[in-house]
């Protein structure tokens, strides 16, 4: 006679942080194959120690963090470079982060404004604390040797 | 547009974790309450449909959570759909029951709300929000929710010298009426000192300038005239709505004029204030602009009688108090110093403690508010909270304001009573 049908003991039991009410750990984890698609450029230019914007040639619009269509006229841009020396806009330190930043904290984020670019960029400024940190400060960029093919591969620290 | 009204609310208490209920029995217990109140004359059978909101995907494993919460609450076979806008979501959701009564679709909806933020630790729940920012440019290098408000502040504090002080007067303000507020996850009355002292989490934001995250539900039952008349004896009528939005990357927002409300000119404003930036919330005023229009309001210092407002972070209290135009652009630090949002002021702001004392269990947030401002025009705060140390006094038009991302998405309803 064939044996019964029956499903296979598990190894590893249950983690449980609780009986009453029963609470049990559960897993997800995800990899994403995520397409930067018209984007790309961008990275591309990060790479080669370029920091390229959105330019609307109907408008004259310039925006500093890239948009392939224009928000104003509804017509496509054109990449352009960004001049590589800015100014503090505004800025913080981070002393708690999202989980995966936790490790970097306490770390210090600007919005960068730039001569004749309409909009701004939002980054990392490194090198700089409170006090010395301050609206109005002249920054400059700087580019990791080694791409990361993320917006992580361009930072900015103290022009002067 | 037909008129439309809510009859009744309920909250499930706003708590770090509710350990014995799941969100589908939390929002059971806010409806019941909420039929509770209308003493049994309205019962499930005669909802025509409902609008469920919850924001995260994320903070727990299941998807399609409001399927569940319709079939839980014994809604099936009615038809219900999920909204979702970040931290407006229960504004939103308001508003869209309000859309389908006024329509004519319904006579009764329900708008239910909730989360559960309980399930991970306090930085996955960071992490969580912060993937409503870009998460291409904006998230990868390190960009959070208390760091892109952090960065707001700082350029208002530039452009108008807003002060450190002036935030933790919210705090303490908003903190200590939530004491009598027993829906209100924190009941602590904190000093200026306590504020001024709590650790920084992002400068200048400090501890006590933040909300927390939370377990909780909310639920409110709006109505068409004839509806109302039948089942409710004080039904609040919904006389303004208004919605706005702006830049998902705050990095975008255009530099140009302030979009004037009818008591503000032109030479209230500099050339030079460069609107909005990152200083201020221009989906809030395009809200407030259409609200106030529906509602007949002129002079909302002077028309309203009490607000609710989101006060995710106390700056964007302060930033809420000028895209609101109770005070000029640059004015919110002077008009909590004068006192004007307090308990005793002119125009008491967040008299249930908002956001930074009650919790913000994001889905319910914004019909928490609902719920609390319907029982302050219903003049029934000392009913439902047990004591009368929060009800203003002969309230009469109330708002409500709900708010998403670095101001993505703005809501603002009005409420009447007739």
């Amino acid at each position: 006679m064939p044996p019964e049908p029956r499903l296979p003991e598990v190894e590893r039991g249950t983690e449980v942080f609780a009986v009453d009410p029963l609470t049990v750990r559960v897993h997800f984890e995800v990899d994403y194959i995520h397409s930067l698609k018209q984007d790309t450029p961008f990275f591309h230019g990060l790479a080669r120690r370029k920091l390229l914007g959105s330019h609307c040639a109907k408008c004259g619009y310039k925006f500093a963090t890239p948009r392939v269509q224009c928000m104003y006229c509804g017509g496509p841009t054109q990449w352009f470079e960004l001049p590589l020396v800015g100014r503090v806009h505004s800025w913080t330190v981070c002393y708690f982060a999202a989980q995966e930043f936790l490790k970097e904290v306490p770390f210090t984020l600007v919005l960068v404004e730039f001569d004749g670019v309409d909009t701004l960029f939002l980054s990392r400024l490194v090198g700089v604390e409170r006090p010395e940190v301050r609206i109005g400060l002249k920054i400059k960029a700087k580019f990791r040797r080694k791409a990361t093919w993320s917006v992580r591969d361009i930072y900015f620290v103290r022009a002067d | 547009m037909r008129p439309v009204y809510v009859i009744a609310g309920g909250i499930t208490k706003f708590a770090k974790a509710h350990a014995d209920k799941d969100f589908r029995l939390m929002v059971k217990e806010a409806l019941d309450y909420a039929l509770g109140d209308l003493g049994g004359k309205l019962t499930v059978a005669e909802i025509d449909g409902s609008v469920i909101s919850y924001f995260s995907d994320h903070f727990t494993y299941q998807l399609k959570a409001g399927a569940m919460v319709q079939d839980f609450v014994g809604l099936c076979p009615k038809p219900h759909v999920r909204i979702e806008g970040g931290g407006a979501t229960g504004g939103l959701c308001f508003q869209q029951a309000w859309e389908s009564v006024a329509s004519g679709r319904y006579e009764v909806a329900a708008a239910m709300g909730f989360e559960t933020m309980s399930h991970v630790e306090t930085a996955k729940g960071n992490e969580f929000i912060a993937l409503a920012s870009d998460t291409n440019f904006d998230f990868p290098v390190g960009g959070y929710y208390n760091g892109y408000y952090a960065m707001m502040v700082v350029r208002h504090m530039h452009e108008f010298g807003t002060t450190e002080e002036q935030l933790a007067r919210i705090a303490v303000k908003n903190h200590n009426n939530a004491c009598h507020n027993p829906y209100a996850q924190e009941h602590l009355a904190l000093t200026l000192e306590d504020v001024l002292r709590s650790e920084y989490i992002a400068w200048p934001l400090k501890r006590h300038d933040i909300c927390v995250m939370s377990d909780g539900a909310a639920v409110c039952i709006l109505a068409s005239e004839k509806a109302a008349k039948k089942f409710c004896a004080n039904p609040i009528r919904i006389a303004g709505i208004g919605a706005g939005s702006d830049c998902m990357r705050f990095a975008d927002r255009p530099h140009g004029p302030v979009p004037l409300l009818p008591h503000e000119k032109k030479s209230d404003y500099s050339s030079n204030l460069k609107y909005p930036g990152v200083h201020s919330f221009r989906a809030g005023r395009m809200a407030a602009m259409a609200a106030y229009k529906m509602a007949g309001i002129d002079h909302p210092l002077e028309d309203l009688d009490i607000i609710e407002l989101h006060d995710a972070y106390s700056s964007s209290e302060l930033q809420t108090y000028e895209d609101l135009g109770l005070c000029k652009y640059g004015g919110g630090g002077r008009f909590i110093e004068e006192g004007h949002s307090t308990l005793q002021g002119e125009l008491p702001v967040n008299p249930s403690g908002g956001l930074l004392a009650c919790g913000h269990p994001v889905g319910a947030t914004g019909l928490m508010q609902a719920v609390t401002t319907l029982w302050q025009l219903q003049h029934s705060i000392p009913k439902h909270f047990g004591n009368d140390r929060l009800q203003v006094k002969q309230a009469k038009r109330g708002l409500i304001h709900s708010h998403a991302g670095t101001g993505t998405y703005v809501t603002v309803t009005i409420l009447e009573r007739p």
